[in-house]
């Protein structure tokens, strides 16, 4: 049985989560093929080719794919899906779009954001905000997998030297057209690729307050996040949140402040490597799955974090 | 023109979830049951289209056992028009719904379908996409806006990086992300008024679809659970500690 992992790609890099992928693609046995559908992303083929255990790469490039918007991807994957037993791609927002299209295009019950694989037809999801783990067995001759990227070590990015092979275009639906993005400016990490986070909670009491949590995120190189708590308040915006509803996350360091631990903010971040909690609440629960745990006023540590950390000689 | 709103009965979002001891699933007796709350905000959309008179009529569509009736009349309490219960006590899968819903579709024409993005229970965020797909129709997925035009919607999401608007062809699809609105109460003289609005009940017999599972629940578990670590006394134990035992800083 082959596999085709569908890329996640801006047309000029390939996305680490793609990394995941190819492992949890290797993880169901048979050659691991990549798609790279998009618009100028010729480099994305090429990176996408380097990548260890990878056998071949197909590129769609075409302006009908330079958005991954559902309706054309959908029709360029569904005739690919039927050479392959699984398609898998990252449980982003563009992920999340197309592939339940494809899915139902293909008459199958997609498994969505898998954690782990126990065969190439039973695998394991959180469900009830990660409240619970459900393992799954799908009886469908193509299995439509979204993975949370978290759950699967990264392939090695080099290393493969992959057949590089373009494909047409599949012809336009015309029911959907790009219009624009307001994509937030940062000039620091995102936050499913750092390595370090520091999330800002309810604690933070407004948006105005998030300056501290930057600076000290500045001298970390850390991506700034928030809780669903923040973002609904209106401190922060929706792509700040990690939780359930927003972007999960495994960094190796992940700082909590101010949030309390509610289980939805948990099922976004508890997977990572080392989680700090900073909250004057000594019964909040975040404590119980914090590796080091402060007690204190975030007004007053956060700012003293910074210079602690400024102070910190190089490693 | 006409709005089909799908509202799904789940397990209320302040119930603290256990797993049955067999893990055969997750314990739903005596738990309190509400409307998943991404649904709330489509009947909250589809609602105010009407009241803008850019909605003639707004139908509240729920698949699953007889008591799905009571989440049908919390979208009637809150100002639909009348429901549609497609009742089943088969464990359905997305697809099962959406072919469902598709049924429902054909036969009532609706201009638009407004569903949640997910539902908080199996989280599987795939039933609206896999209604588009089988109607041939656009779909405008995480809506955090929606502006309805003459034969196209524009519709903005929210993606990973931030917001993203597309124009999209109607009739289409649209579900719901947490900022698009926020959701009324409804009112009790409304409760009063919604005991008297028409509920439809069909079957997936009725309507010609097949609900055999393509998905077997071997088990569910409790998830691993996270050993807490260590208080410390002050900022600068706690960046010592990140340098020199756990080396992330």
């Amino acid at each position: 049985m082959s596999v085709l992992v569908i890329a996640e790609h801006d047309n000029a890099d390939l996305k680490p989560a793609t990394l995941a992928a190819v492992t949890a693609a290797g993880q169901l046995g048979g050659d691991v093929d990549i798609l790279v559908a998009g618009s100028g992303c010729g480099a994305v083929g090429e990176a996408a080719a380097k990548v260890a255990g990878v056998a071949k790469v197909l590129v769609a490039d075409d302006a009908l794919y330079g958005n991954m918007m559902a309706e054309p991807m959908a029709d360029l994957v569904v005739p690919l899906a039927q050479n392959y037993g699984a398609v898998i791609a990252v449980a982003n927002t563009v992920g999340k779009n197309f592939m339940p299209r494809v899915a139902a295009l293909l008459d199958v019950s997609q498994i969505s954001e898998i954690s782990s694989i126990e065969s190439a037809d039973t695998f394991v999801r959180p469900i009830y905000a990660g409240n619970a783990m459900a393992t799954v067995q799908s009886s469908d001759a193509i299995k439509i997998i979204t993975i949370r990227a978290t759950g699967f070590e990264k392939a090695d990015a080099e290393g493969g030297a992959a057949a590089v092979e373009s494909i047409a275009a599949a012809g336009d639906p015309g029911l959907s057209s790009f219009v624009g993005e307001e994509l937030s400016k940062s000039e620091r990490p995102e936050l499913t690729a750092a390595k370090t986070i520091i999330s800002g909670g309810r604690g933070m009491q407004s948006g105005d307050n998030f300056p501290i949590i930057e600076a000290v995120a500045d001298q970390l190189g850390a991506a700034v996040g928030a809780s669903r708590a923040a973002v609904d308040a209106g401190f922060v915006p929706n792509d700040y949140q990690v939780g359930q509803t927003g972007k999960v996350v495994a960094p190796e360091l992940y700082i909590a402040v101010g949030i309390s631990g509610a289980i939805q903010h948990l099922a976004g971040m508890k997977d990572s490597k080392v989680i700090v909690a900073i909250n004057k609440d000594e019964e909040a629960p975040i404590f119980q799955v914090a590796d080091y745990g402060l007690v204190a006023d975030l007004f007053k540590a956060v700012p003293e974090l910074e210079e602690e950390l400024k102070k910190l000689p190089p490693a | 023109m006409k709005v089909l709103v799908a509202v799904k009965r789940v397990v209320d979002y302040n119930v603290k979830i256990r797993v049955k001891a067999d893990q055969t699933g997750v314990d739903l007796s005596n738990v309190k049951m509400s409307m998943n709350p991404f649904d709330e905000i489509a009947v909250e959309e589809a609602l105010r289209m009407k009241e803008a008179g850019t909605v003639d009529e707004v139908i509240a569509i729920s698949v699953g056992v007889q008591q799905c009736q009571e989440t049908i009349r919390t979208a009637l309490a809150m100002g639909a028009d009348r429901g549609i219960l497609v009742k089943t006590d088969e464990v359905l899968e997305p697809l099962h719904v959406a072919k469902l819903m598709k049924a429902v579709v054909d036969e009532e024409q609706p201009g638009l379908v407004i569903l949640g993005k997910q539902a908080i229970d199996d989280d599987c965020n795939q039933t609206g996409q896999m209604l588009a797909a089988l109607l041939g129709w656009a779909q405008g997925t995480f809506a955090s806006e929606i502006k309805l035009g003459d034969g196209s919607a524009s519709v903005t999401r929210e993606v990973d990086g931030g917001l993203q608007t597309l124009e999209l062809k109607l009739p289409m699809i649209v579900t719901t992300d947490l900022r698009l609105n926020e959701p009324r109460y409804a009112s009790l003289p409304n409760i009063m008024k919604a005991k008297k609005k028409p509920i439809d009940e069909k079957t997936p017999e009725d309507l010609g679809v097949d609900t055999a599972p393509r998905l077997a629940t071997l088990k569910v578990e409790d998830p691993p659970t996270r050993q807490a670590g260590v208080i410390v006394a002050d900022v600068a134990e706690l960046v010592s500690k990140l340098r020199n035992e756990a080396g992330v800083i």
